[in-house]
């Protein structure tokens, strides 16, 4: 690693001001993936602002529309939920299968959404879920906050508060790893409510999360595993790589959504 | 436990090692530090062939922290010699292998990806990174030579080697070989890529050396296998101090597979630059590094053909492979593609004719070396995946067509040197159809058919050759040194026992079963022995660990010595209980007058041989300590039969081990619970091998499978339990009857669980590692071909 | 590992109890707590074996729960527990989870072991004594060992749970 300074601001404001005083600070919060991005300086930050010990950002709470998550809020909390259980099962399900139990066991829901690491769980929920990004300056919503490999709509310095996801009548999540790094080679999130149903793909795209549209409305119309049997995605956007070239993948994400779709009805 | 009770052979003992492992009190040598030490960094070569134009050092030298930046011109200046390959081969137009120069670091040519530039030695490790970077390297970068396939024609790598062929060598005899494809009534053909793998010991390597001006010795602590190997090579062809000068300490090592048997850039290093600057040198490396420079395994490409008459029985073999060497000759790197491989190819088979032609050639990759099998696993895939093959070719169910081919009278001469001293194949086999249910497959395949699975059911029926080796056989193969090993046993007055061993214990349990045996022998309670190794200081020579050849060599020798403390103790004890040496007999611990009560216990003779004052010393020394030296007279033939049952999701490509069964004839076994412990790592290694593990390099030389984020290491979830049986034939060769236990697994694995996908899939074409795409592939075109039937 | 150099930057404040010991020192911002431990405290039974956070041989566990050291700064343990593998066995000896990996021949050359034996407790904490091998399986996602094709370490983390489970309940009672 490269040195830096370190602080570990007590209030959000606190936190708000170290970044905007210095361009070139990076937040920590989980450390999951920074830190193992330092380890080989591939990053070279003046500062890290740990806001590992801020209050008020660790709260999973039941709201009118869902469940609000704290973005300090940690993989292992949210797969553990009992309200996150009740509201939308699904999503304990995904927190459960990021990472193995030490990573759960520190990474959290914002330093995932913030990274936007294209093989990431978190993301494919967020946006099948139509979820809220809410950050210290507005709220975005999840069909206009990712923007492409490791890029989102947070600008510098902005913190992620919270997500809100909205109840939905089904969900389900199903995830291939990758052999090697157990990333996901395919996640896919299917939410279905009464007007629609959104699947969201994650870890095969060449541009990170998306929607696949197609699947969603031929599951809007029949929600069974079933339904996506005559798909084929197209394998042109899709990652080629040692483990699967792209028409792989486009079967993985095909696979992964009919066992979604199970999931949500089981 | 440390049990105050006399161990028997064959008894499960439990580890006495465990006890500092399990509570953090290991001792390995990133564990240790060295007063004023100083950290060396290496800057690796970005390129995978390059000329060093120049290398401009001196603002890094400037940068705070740093103490030393090195490069081969300091090498060269203080004569240091280059890294050798231990093993002479002669290629068949008679001329000698071509080694291509190997210096610690590099002189005026990088050959691959990591290749060592220059060291930068600092306080601390992150200044001596940051200096690394500011070393500017002139390089004139030249053509990757990354493919095997196509080197020849590719940029010549060492000056000595045109078309990048260090040795063409066969073995066998071609002209039998082709009057026996001449009888053939049918002809089996394959082609055979055997991955290249990373050996991922979970410790990386990792050295301290350190100079004392006022002895002008060295020490180097490092993660060896073999530290006296190490030090021979160190001294008398590297040169960085006489043999008495040098003390090598290898102390925990946490897991080496091979990795750790060779002699690398690094820790030469280490030792040659801490007198240059006068203060210890530490380097460990992380695992990155580990990927980029430890040797690597495997990486052969082969066609083979075998013959075989009306009747099903095999009339010869043919082989040709290509065999990727690297971009240096490591140090055992020669003989595994050629003595530790082509002498393996009759299998468990009476094969009247051989020939096997070998091309190693140079790439520019990172060197490749023995890793858990060097070249018995090679040979054992080609011959079980084409004995599959043949066998579905003529219609015989694979079991049938073994055994009709097994060798069944011992000794028997192969036509590639080996003789085999002992087996019973059939019995290994009877023992895996009954416990893999061999039977009932039919039946399970109909059920997961129903359930849209791919159900499938391979044999692997592997021999080995263990126990390396008669140092006369080598040395007449080309070997560089004898592998014989030594052993002393030491009896202290109050009669506890140290062993001191030249076999080096890196997870295998040494202390353990060494000490077993010399409780058993001498009828002593196991906690009163200790064993000790890995210092050059301590133990006066020895061969180390690797081959499975510390049991039946290792062993073998402590044995030799024990004979000989026993012999002189008789001589003692006779004189205390006044009787001729000829009626003194030892049993359970006691020495005592033939058809009498009177009786010495063994501690109460080791008292007597230190006071000595009831023995003529004039006729018997004062004390008791004998060493020994075991040179084995043949290799020892562990065989078995390993059966893989799998699943196949045509879905996801997915293959899931459903039953793996292992039965092994390992001859004697000393402590079953370790030798069930070597099986299933072996057989973990060689389920990655077939379906995860595989180093990759891109067109450009660069390591694409640089982490685990890339190179797929076999996790727990990943594998299945695994069922595990016996068999036994005494190997003849050796006093205990042992043949050795480390490699199986990892030899007998990788063509079981291909045969079983081979049979699920419907075709012979499936690649290691069979990874999920590509067995979904496999499992597509099987769909297809199935729709068109 | 790599020895933390001082630097320019500030170095910060840090207490800590580590194994049940409290510890207050100073240090470069950068240091990772397997670095802190390792290399200050030398608790040196706590490993390295990669660079991705993906093998384990690091993980100890901070206020009770399985971290890797290795993807965690020191500074970011400053107030926490930690407990290492030196701090696993009581006075009266060896915690059941250390007797069962020997009991069932769970570790060959040991360097996995600390990481294997801590992330074993985390096991337990959360899922009980009762582990099947699917389970324990599963959760090994993140420990890796070259060794014992994990067979008997399966075998010993099962074994090890159930006799915690056991003298939970005999204390209880």
């Amino acid at each position: 690693m490269y040195a830096f300074d370190y602080q570990r601001p007590a209030a959000l404001s606190e936190a708000a001001s170290l970044l905007g005083a210095d361009p070139e600070a990076k937040i920590l919060a989980g450390g999951q993936t920074l830190l193992p991005t330092l380890k080989q300086r591939l990053a070279q930050p003046t500062m890290l602002v740990d806001l590992g010990r801020l209050p008020g950002l660790s709260a999973i709470e039941k709201t009118a529309e869902g469940v609000a998550i704290g973005a300090l809020v940690k993989h292992v909390a949210v797969a553990t939920s009992d309200v996150v259980r009740q509201v939308i099962p699904a999503l304990a399900d995904l927190a459960g299968m990021i990472g193995d139990p030490a990573v759960r066991n520190r990474g959290t829901i914002g330093g995932s959404l913030a990274n936007d690491d294209p093989t990431a769980d978190y993301p494919a929920a967020v946006l099948a879920l139509n979820a809220t990004v809410v950050t210290d300056r507005r709220s975005i919503a999840a069909g206009d906050y990712f923007q492409g490999l490791f890029t989102t709509a947070l600008e510098e310095g902005e913190i992620i508060v919270r997500v809100d996801f909205p109840q939905v009548e089904r969900a389900g999540y199903a995830k291939f790893p990758n052999p090697a790094s157990r990333y996901a080679m395919a996640g896919v999130f299917v939410a279905k409510t009464a007007a629609e149903v959104r699947v969201a793909v994650t870890g095969a795209g060449q541009s990170g999360v998306f929607l696949w549209e197609e699947a969603g409305d031929v599951l809007s119309s029949d929600f069974a595993p079933a339904a996506i049997a005559s798909l084929q995605l197209d394998p042109a956007d899709l990652m080629s790589d040692l483990h699967g070239n792209a028409e792989y993948r486009a079967q993985l994400v095909k696979a992964m959504a009919k066992r979604a779709v199970a999931q949500a009805l089981a | 436990m440390n049990e105050s009770i006399v161990t028997p052979i064959g008894a499960a003992v439990r580890r006495k090692e465990d006890q500092r492992f399990i509570t953090g009190k290991g001792r390995y040598t990133d564990d240790m530090n060295r007063p004023g030490q100083a950290f060396a960094y290496f800057l690796r070569s970005p390129h995978a062939h390059a000329h060093i134009r120049a290398i401009d050092a001196s603002a890094a030298r400037a940068m705070p922290g740093v103490v030393a930046i090195l490069t081969g011109a300091d090498l060269a200046q203080d004569k240091i010699g280059d890294l050798i390959c231990g093993w002479m081969i002669t290629s068949k137009d008679g001329t000698p292998m071509r080694m291509g120069s190997h210096p610690a670091l590099a002189k005026d040519k990088v050959r691959y990806v990591g290749d060592h530039v220059a060291v930068v030695i600092a306080d601390t490790l992150d200044a001596a990174k940051d200096a690394a970077a500011a070393i500017a390297v002139d390089y004139e970068v030249l053509p990757a030579v990354a493919d095997l396939g196509t080197a020849d024609a590719g940029a010549q790598i060492h000056d000595c080697a045109p078309r990048n062929v260090a040795f063409e060598w066969e073995l066998g005899d071609r002209a039998t070989t082709d009057a026996a494809f001449a009888q053939a009534a049918h002809v089996t053909k394959i082609d055979i890529v055997n991955n290249r793998l990373a050996p991922n010991a979970m410790e990386p390597r990792a050295a301290i050396g350190e100079y004392d001006p006022g002895d002008e010795a060295f020490t180097l602590w490092t993660t060896s296998q073999n530290p006296h190997v190490a030090r021979l090579v160190l001294s008398a062809f590297v040169g960085i101090a006489p043999e008495h000068k040098l003390r090598v300490i290898a102390p925990d090592v946490g897991g080496g597979f091979g990795s750790k048997i060779f002699i690398y850039a690094e820790e030469t290093v280490c030792a040659w630059a801490s007198k240059r600057v006068g203060r210890p040198v530490k380097w460990t490396a992380d695992r990155s590094e580990a990927f980029l420079s430890d040797a690597h395994g495997r990486d052969h490409v082969s066609h083979a053909e075998l013959a075989t008459d009306a009747a099903g029985k095999i009339l010869g073999l043919k082989v040709h492979t290509r065999a990727n060497l690297g971009a240096y000759m490591s140090t055992f790197s020669s003989c595994v593609p050629t003595y530790l491989y082509a002498t393996l190819l009759s299998g468990q088979y009476a094969i009247p004719a051989i020939h096997c032609e070998v091309d190693a050639i140079y790439t520019t990759t990172a060197p490749v070396d023995a890793y858990r099998g060097a070249g018995r696993p090679e040979a054992t895939f080609l011959v079980e995946r084409i004995v599959d093959k043949a066998a579905r070719e003529l219609g015989l169910d694979p079991a049938e067509f073994r055994r009709r081919n097994f060798i069944t009278t011992f000794p028997h001469q192969t036509p590639v040197i080996m003789n085999y001293d002992a087996g019973d194949y059939a019995a290994s086999l009877d023992l895996a159809l009954e416990m893999a249910d061999y039977k009932g497959f039919p039946a399970r395949r109909a059920e997961a058919e129903a359930r849209g699975k791919l159900r499938g059911i391979g044999l692997s029926n592997y021999i080995e050759a263990c126990g390396i080796a008669p140092s006369a056989a080598v040395g007449s193969l080309g070997a560089g040194v004898g592998l014989w090993e030594s052993a002393e046993v030491r009896v202290n007055p109050t009669g506890n026992v140290e062993v001191l061993t030249g076999s080096h214990s890196h997870g295998q349990g040494h202390e353990t079963t060494f000490a077993q045996l010399v409780s058993a022998r001498l009828g002593i309670p196991i906690d009163q022995v200790s064993v000790v190794h890995g210092d050059t200081d301590k133990v006066q020579f020895g061969m180390g660990t690797y081959g499975s050849r510390s049991g039946a060599v290792g062993m073998s020798a402590i044995v030799k010595a024990l004979d000989k403390v026993e012999a002189k103790a008789k001589k003692i004890a006779a004189h205390i209980l006044e009787a001729a040496e000829g009626d003194i007999e030892f049993k359970d611990g006691k020495f005592t007058v033939a058809g009498t009560d009177r009786a010495l216990a063994f501690a109460e003779v080791a008292l007597n041989a230190y006071v000595a004052h009831k023995f003529p010393t004039s006729e018997i020394e004062p004390g008791l300590k004998e060493g020994a030296f075991y040179d084995p007279t043949n290799f020892t033939f562990p065989a078995g039969c390993h059966i893989c049952e799998v699943e196949v999701d045509p879905e996801t490509g997915v293959t899931q081990i459903v039953n793996f069964t292992a039965v092994d004839d390992f001859g004697i076994v000393i402590n079953p619970m370790i030798v069930e412990g070597q099986v299933h790592g072996g057989i973990a290694q060689g389920v990655g091998q077939a379906l995860l593990e595989g180093v990759t390099y891109d067109a450009d030389g660069q390591l694409v499978t640089g982490s685990y984020m890339d190179y797929t290491m076999p996790r727990a979830d990943d594998l299945p339990s695994f069922r595990l049986g016996l068999t036994q034939t005494r190997c003849p060769s050796n006093p205990l009857g042992i043949k050795g236990c480390g490699e199986a697994g990892a030899i007998g694995a990788p063509p079981a669980v291909i045969n079983a996908l081979a049979d699920a899939l419907g075709t012979q074409d499936v690649p290691m590692p069979a990874t999920p795409a590509k067995v979904w592939a496999l499992a597509k075109t099987r769909a297809v071909r199935q729709a068109a039937e | 590992m790599p020895e933390t150099p001082d630097t320019a930057m500030a170095k910060i404040s840090i207490s800590m109890a580590v194994n049940g010991k409290p510890v207050s020192t100073t240090l470069d911002p950068r240091t990772l707590l397997v670095q802190f431990l390792r290399e200050k405290l030398l608790l040196t039974g706590t490993h390295v074996g990669c660079d991705t956070s993906q093998c384990g041989a690091c993980v100890v566990l901070v206020d009770g729960a399985a971290v890797k050291s290795c993807t965690m700064l020191a500074v970011q343990a400053d107030g926490t527990s930690v407990t290492t593998i030196e701090g696993v066995a009581g006075p009266a000896g060896l915690h059941p989870m250390q007797e069962a990996f020997r009991e069932h021949h769970g570790l060959q050359c040991g360097f996995c072991t600390p990481g294997m034996i801590m992330s074993a407790l985390d096991m337990v904490a959360r899922l009980g004594p009762a582990l099947d091998a699917a389970t324990i399986r599963e959760n090994l996602e993140g420990n890796l060992c070259r060794c014992t094709g994990y067979h008997n370490i399966v075998k010993a983390i099962a074994a090890g749970a159930e006799a915690m489970g056991a003298g939970a309940k005999a204390a209880a009672e």
